[in-house]
């Protein structure tokens, strides 16, 4: 073809599959290149919705609380211990938010009535990739938060924070964290739209917060035993547990519970998700 | 293997008995037979709900089949659509422009996308803005554009990884007269720049002015498929004689059938009764006599010369205009 813009050739058969490949993975990097150029441009937006909530919950508890004598946990070495556990609860609270607001909110919003997602899939990679790229980049989101959101929690408290940080939970537990919270993300997204999608917030998000061991170990509800038993459904409790596990000395759910349960959450939450984007954007 | 190389590319779309039964058993593609010579514009027109967008959806890996085969530049869509998204243009008909990106955004990354180097994806973001003249908007948000704008801008995100074949969804639906024969403009210079094109239309001015040949679809049928100018002569009528009249239109029809002998066709349907006639010559007064002899009052009487729309009449027995 000497036409001035050449077109696509058509493939031999033989190098079909290699040249897929290729695509896809260009294509794959070339999206996490838009996520990430977006969040740069949005970072106004970012940091805020970012940092607001944990730094409003970790100066209410344990900064104003325990100067006006009202502290969670008691005074003194209680509320020290309160700051202590209280850090691992908010970073993977952030993380989880971040899997909500960067993946799910958008999505719903990309499936609603901008249709952007249409295009999106035209890119030459398989569906089910396009899908595993929203994990990935919802994963990365949560790692900036909890980087983000960990020196808020170790400083602000009035009482100090004893930190003994575990290495390799640390740094096996944080990418599983931040994986698993994207696929919830990618999982919400699909299943919400834009007129169901208060309800997110309303019936889902709130009970997942506020029984997911981000305020109290979730040995401590050992009083109440059903309760406890019953939030062992919410994947929150692993995490949260699991970031008390890797950087306080806070007593925390065995390391042999927390790692299954979240491979099984974030292989569940994959499932669910990619085949909820696969029945939205195939028909 | 060249040889069949060959053929595979000079035939850029190939579907046989391709079928669409949505959950619910909507039939809405039924057993569609076509094929797509490179170069050509080729154009899908049919009512709402004929199974266009469908069509479409199913050669461009979003609807998957359930039966039939598509090809798309020799490659089964069904089989293998990554390798088919890499051979295909798309312009939907909804607006799926990046609205978190500018229009220059736009296009960079939709190059990325489709495997273009940094800077190879800048330079061509920059010309094709150029080329669809909206390099005066390339720092704006996508929201910021006009219909037409947008529209332009989705054509070049189209184009912009050179696919084998470009779909145009309804590309001028929505559009205002200007915008739509600015659009026709640059579909005829992709055109004579040897794009192969595959559009839905509505717009039988829109089908007769661009394409090469035509499918008229109608319930997710093929109903009829050549050039416009064959289209229009295949029917075998010269015009269209539409009456209007007071009284059971029923039994007008039946009057003017035996009265005009000529007549291919006379027929009552939405409030008038339509005559296909070869031969127009002194036909109007013979009507209006024959139709007032059995007390008829004719209100109006106009003649058409076949257009795709008295084609479609037809064939399918009711207007494309809603
Ligand atoms: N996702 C879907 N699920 C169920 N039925 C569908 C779906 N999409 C389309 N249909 C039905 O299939 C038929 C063909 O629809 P299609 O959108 O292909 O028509 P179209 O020719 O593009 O119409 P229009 O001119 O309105 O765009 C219609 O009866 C429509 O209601
Ligand atoms: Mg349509």
């Amino acid at each position: 073809m000497t036409s001035m813009t050449p077109r696509a050739t058509i493939p031999a058969p033989a190098t079909l599959g290699q040249s897929t490949r290729v695509a896809t993975r260009r294509a794959f990097f070339a999206l996490m290149l838009r996520d990430l150029t977006v969040l740069r441009k949005q970072l106004g937006q970012f940091l805020p919705r970012t940092l607001l909530q944990p730094f409003l919950l970790v100066f209410v508890f344990t900064y104003v609380f325990p100067k006006i004598g009202q502290g969670v946990g008691g005074s003194g070495a209680g509320a020290a211990l309160f700051s202590t556990m209280l850090v691992a609860g908010v970073v993977g609270l952030s993380i989880m938010f971040q899997g909500i607001q960067s993946v799910a909110l958008p999505m719903v919003q990309e499936f609603g009535y901008t249709r952007e997602i249409e295009d999106r899939v035209l890119a030459p990679m398989p569906v089910s990739l396009v899908a595993m790229e929203k994990v990935a980049s919802g994963a990365l989101n949560g790692l900036f938060s909890a980087i983000l959101v960990f020196p808020i929690a170790a400083i602000v408290p009035a009482t100090p924070v004893h930190l003994q940080i575990n290495w390799p939970v640390l740094l096996t537990l944080t990418p599983l964290a931040c994986y698993m919270c994207g696929a919830l993300g990618l999982t919400f997204g699909t299943l919400f739209d834009s007129r169901t999608v208060p309800l997110l917030f309303g019936i889902v998000v709130l009970p997942l917060t506020f029984l997911g061991a981000i305020y109290y170990p979730w040995q401590s509800l050992e009083p109440i035993r059903w309760l406890q038993i019953g939030v062992l459904v919410n994947p929150l409790v692993y995490m949260c547990e699991g970031f008390r596990a890797a950087l306080t000395p806070v007593p925390h759910m065995s390391l042999w519970a927390i790692y299954p349960a979240m491979i099984g959450f974030s292989a569940l939450f994959t499932w669910l998700g990619i085949s909820g984007f696969k029945k939205r954007v195939l028909s | 293997m060249a040889d069949n190389l060959e053929s595979a590319i000079d035939e850029v779309i190939h579907t046989e008995a391709l079928t669409k039964v949505y959950p619910g058993d909507i039939l809405a593609v039924d057993g569609l037979d076509l094929s797509v010579a490179r170069g050509e514009i080729f154009g899908l027109l049919g009512p709402n709900g004929a199974g266009k967008t469908t069509t479409a959806g199913m050669l461009t890996t979003r609807v998957i089949p359930t039966g039939g085969t598509a090809f798309v530049g020799g490659i089964d869509v069904v089989a293998h659509p990554t390798a088919a998204k890499q051979v295909i243009g798309v312009v939907p008909q909804t607006n799926t422009l990046d609205r978190s990106l500018t229009v220059w955004e736009n296009l960079y990354f939709h190059g990325r996308f489709f495997g273009m180097n940094a800077k190879t994806s800048k330079a061509e973001a920059t010309r094709l803005l150029e080329q669809f003249r909206l390099s005066d908007r390339a720092t704006v948000d996508v929201s910021a554009l006009s219909g037409g704008m947008a529209q332009r801008l989705m054509v070049a995100r189209a184009i912009m990884h050179r696919p084998a074949i470009l779909f145009l969804d309804e590309p001028t639906a929505g559009l205002d007269p200007q915008s739509r024969i600015a659009l026709w403009d640059i579909l005829g210079e992709l055109h004579t720049d040897g794009q192969t094109i595959l559009l839905t239309t509505h717009y039988m001015e829109e089908a007769d002015e661009l394409c090469d040949r035509l499918a008229i679809i109608d319930h997710g049928k093929l109903l009829a498929l050549d050039t416009p100018a064959n289209l229009k002569r295949s029917v075998g009528i010269d015009a269209m004689i539409t009456v209007s009249a007071t009284g059971d239109l029923d039994r007008l029809a039946s009057v003017l059938r035996d009265s005009l002998t000529t007549a291919t066709k006379v027929e009552s349907v939405d409030g008038v009764v339509r005559v296909w006639m070869q031969q127009l010559v002194g036909v109007l007064p013979a009507i209006i006599d024959a139709a007032e002899k059995q007390g008829f009052t004719v209100t109006d009487l106009s003649s058409t010369e076949p257009t795709l729309e008295t084609v479609f009449i037809s064939l399918t027995g009711k207007d494309l205009r809603e």
